[in-house]
């Protein structure tokens, strides 16, 4: 072991240059990828996991497009209904851009090979999702573009297939730390290390792009995979970029109860319903017109009320029951396949025959990474409140253009990577003709860095502790900050419960700093992968408590008892955090591209 | 519950060993995943393996588990025998504990051109595939390349450089099998000769693990008739 570990010790660092550096490796890195190395520009692709490995792959219902192949429809109302999902919040010259380019993002998948489910006259199928109508707020639409309930797979598969034709460059199971910065707050690229190895790895690019999608590692039932822990989130922040809108966690209405796995919005969108403890339709109540496809926030509030009045199902009340055994079994095998197998192999319950238990579940991050349209990651300097960051951008997830706002579409997180994906890399070629040459970077920078990256190395075998600090656990901090937020941060929230949760976090940020790992080898050391993943999930964490304490109202996923309305005027503006400043706030772009602005109304489905 | 499992750390071993753990409190319907990530959070924080989604979907947590290769998210406790043997897929080169060096595997899933190739313009929307058409992707394209199948072939073990495997052929057969692909012809060309498709003798380990449900098996023999009757 020591002679491996010297040897290592004494390797010279190396040293890669590209035009571009995309970190992430889900839909949104993999489709900027694919334009930038169709443009001829020198690609990296830097993922921790294999790229089909992404938490995309797990993405069920559909993908939002206007097509009108199924109902009426066009990109216009596509927009109203994102805006007023967005509890108005969300920005709405980036939303129209979206709803614009959603067409041809999917005309474009579906040339790239992903297997759409097809209608009878050859043309691609579009179910019904949450949230959409035609004709600005009439009748049900039918928006969302499926292959089955495996989209994202679908997706994320052909995307990484029409990668590896356009022969893209990718560094597999390496994992990013983090970012390099001048004194002049250029990004020139990031530090990173091989997990197979442990070598350490600078990629000095022009461009960077963070693709590295969500924190919903952040809770304890979590529809998310065990890699979304924020990596993008906290490396920003570390680098003094603030996060923005975080206190807007989605909790999606229909995780399997007490276990997480996400049952598709397509579910309700193929005609299933939601039944409480008295056998009743409870969205009726809730949402007389859209009922079960009323915004994801709305259902999910009304099932945690439902359990809270005791109206809930099973020996404990605790959850409600998704009824889908009246679709027949020829539907469920036929457009949901996938969840089928799910409830099957979880539950022992076969959807064609009984119903689910559900209850909302940690979803998906509307906040993020601070963006314009155009992918450039923007923070407010002086009097601007969006100044581009030079050669930094951020795509998906990770990024908050917004065209999430305080809700998302169900429908929208695969449209969003793509439209942001693709929109990015535009923005990059475009850059890079102006950009033409790598900037000299300080080496003292690099070091800082590298150093940096190194410090879990050998840190557990440091026994003589000088300061006498406990010596903290990767894994015992990560299950108490799971449980402060989903005990502190959830669906329903208010002053008491929110300064608390505060107070927990910032314990927990201090407590990280004396975490020691047992895990000294350089070969595939998960643990340490584990303790940098946790690092940024407690920015994550960070950011989020201090937004959801600070914000007294109640909008889109932001639910307080003690701030029930909506308020526009004073809280109708973005919320930004960072270590340096705390918090701050910034203006929601309400002018569109070209049509007229939908002015705030009030939220009834 | 106890739980047999393969270790091997190059910087320290010499060669591979087993090492016994205990779990107790498992719930009835607690996945094998579960289990693995309570062993390296409460016991050992160096047992490495690879996953990520925990519902089957990702194909990172592919392991051999008493004997067969399968997920262990999606591997219920409740039917595994005691002690529970986990070793790493067979057949390719181990990097540390569970994790699998598969860079042969992937290499063989490229070299199938896994990509949809249409030489004609490409129209403003929509190419058109029927409903049927389309069904024919149906138990091909919902490969989660987790390597079970490959790595339980025996024909894929003695020629991993020459014979492409079943996950790379299943792979093939999806391109093949897809109406809007115009490669047809090269496709079919390509597999010929003894090795990269023909070394398929059916012993069906492929169909008997997949954990996805999928029948590679039935996907090369429908390469195969195709190109009977090309040669026709």
């Amino acid at each position: 072991m020591s002679s491996h570990n010297a040897s290592h010790k004494n390797q010279p660092i190396e040293r890669r240059q590209f035009d571009t550096l995309i970190i992430g490796a889900g839909g949104g890195g993999l489709r900027a990828s694919l334009q930038l190395a169709e443009a001829d520009l020198s690609v990296a692709v830097v993922s921790k996991v294999f790229p089909t490995r992404s938490h995309t792959v797990a993405a069920q219902g559909g993908m939002n497009a206007a097509l009108a192949n199924v109902l009426p429809d066009n990109w216009h109302w596509h927009m109203f209904d994102t805006v007023k999902g967005s509890d108005y919040l969300g920005d709405q010259d980036a939303i129209e851009y979206m709803c614009r380019a959603a067409p041809k993002a999917v005309y474009e998948l579906e040339h790239f090979g992903v297997p759409f489910s097809r209608l009878d006259n050859g043309k691609i199928y579009q179910r019904a999702f949450g949230g959409q109508s035609q004709d600005f707020g009439g009748d049900q639409a039918a928006r969302t573009c499926a292959a089955a309930d495996r989209t994202g797979h679908a997706i994320l598969h052909s995307l990484y297939q029409q990668n590896i034709r356009a022969k893209t460059h990718f560094f597999d199971e390496y994992f990013a730390v983090d970012l390099l910065k001048d004194d002049e707050g250029h990004v020139l690229g990031a530090v990173i290390f091989n997990i197979h190895d442990g070598q350490i790895v600078v990629i000095e690019a022009k461009t960077t792009l963070l693709a590295t999608g969500g924190a919903g590692q952040l809770y304890k039932t979590t529809t998310n995979a065990l890699i979304n822990t924020g990596d993008g989130l906290g490396m920003a922040m570390r680098a003094g970029i603030p996060l923005q809108d975080m206190e807007f966690f989605q909790f999606h209405p229909t995780g399997i109860a007490g276990r997480g796995m996400l049952i598709t919005e397509g579910a309700r969108g193929e005609g299933g319903y939601l039944v409480n403890g008295d056998g009743e339709r409870l969205m009726e109540r809730y949402a007389p017109k859209s009922k079960d496809l009323a915004s994801r926030d709305v259902v999910s509030r009304a099932i945690a009320v439902e359990v809270r009045e005791g109206r809930g199902c099973g020996p404990n009340k605790d959850h409600v029951m998704l009824k889908l055994d009246h679709l027949g079994e020829e539907v469920i095998q036929k457009r949901l396949p996938g969840i089928r197998q799910t409830c099957i192999t979880f539950l022992g319950i076969d959807p064609a025959e009984a119903p689910i238990p559900v209850y909302p579940t940690a979803h998906y991050t509307m906040g993020g990474i601070p963006t314009n349209r155009y992918g450039q990651v923007v923070v407010p300097v002086k009097d601007t409140p969006e100044e581009p960051v030079q050669g930094l951008y951020a795509a998906g997830e990770c990024a908050c253009v917004s065209v999430h706002g305080a809700n998302r579409l169900g429908g929208n997180s695969l449209l969003d990577i793509l439209v942001f994906g693709r929109a990015a890399a535009n923005h990059i070629i475009d850059y890079l003709k102006e950009n033409k040459y790598h900037r000299v970077i300080d080496e003292k920078i690099i070091n800082k860095v590298v150093e940096n990256v190194k410090r879990y190395d050998l840190n557990g075998k440091q026994s003589n502790n000088p300061s006498a600090v406990p010596i903290e656990k990767v894994a015992t901090l990560r299950k108490e900050l799971k449980q402060v937020m989903e005990d502190h941060c959830s669906v329903f929230r208010n002053e008491e419960i929110l300064k608390e949760g505060v107070e927990k976090v910032e314990q927990l940020v201090q407590r990280m700093k004396n975490v020691k790992i047992d895990d000294q080898s350089f070969t595939f050391n998960t643990a340490k992968v584990e303790a940098f993943e946790l690092e940024n999930l407690m920015a994550c964490a960070l950011a989020t408590m201090h937004c959801a304490y600070a914000r007294k109202e109640s909008r889109g996923a932001h639910s307080r008892t003690d701030f029930t309305e909506r308020d526009d005027k004073s809280w109708m503006r973005h919320s930004l955090y960072s270590y340096e400043n705390g918090l701050d706030y910034k203006p929601v772009r309400t002018k569109p591209m070209s049509v007229e602005s939908f002015p705030p109304k009030p939220r009834v489905y | 519950m106890r739980f047999n499992i393969y270790r091997y750390n190059p910087e320290i071993d010499t060669e591979p060993h087993v090492q016994q753990f205990n779990l107790d409190n498992i719930e009835p319907g607690t996945m094998l995943l579960a289990a693995l990530l309570r062993i390296k959070d409460e016991q050992d924080e160096t047992l490495s393996f690879r996953r990520s989604c925990g519902e089957g979907v990702c194909g990172s947590d592919g392991m051999n588990i008493n004997g067969t290769n399968g997920l262990a998210c999606i591997t219920s406790l409740d039917d595994l025998k005691q002690p529970i043997e986990i070793k790493p897929l067979p057949g390719l080169p181990v990097i540390r504990d569970l994790i699998i060096d598969m860079d042969q595997f992937y290499k063989q899933y490229r070299a199938v051109k896994p990509y949809l190739i249409v030489n004609d313009p490409m129209p403003e929307v929509e190419l058109l595939q029927t409903p049927e058409q389309r069904e024919n992707l149906d138990g091909l394209y919902e490969c989660v390349l987790c390597g079970c199948c490959s790595t339980a072939c025996p024909s894929f073990w003695w020629n991993p450089e020459k014979f492409l495997g079943p996950a790379a052929l299943l792979q093939a057969s999806r391109f093949i099998e897809d109406s809007r692909d115009q490669a047809f012809e090269q496709r079919l060309q390509d597999l010929e000769g003894p090795f990269k498709l023909f070394r398929c003798h059916t012993i069906m380990n492929c169909v008997n693990v997949c954990p996805k449900g999928l029948n590679p098996t039935k996907a090369i023999g429908r390469i195969k008739s195709k190109m009977v009757s090309r040669s026709l």
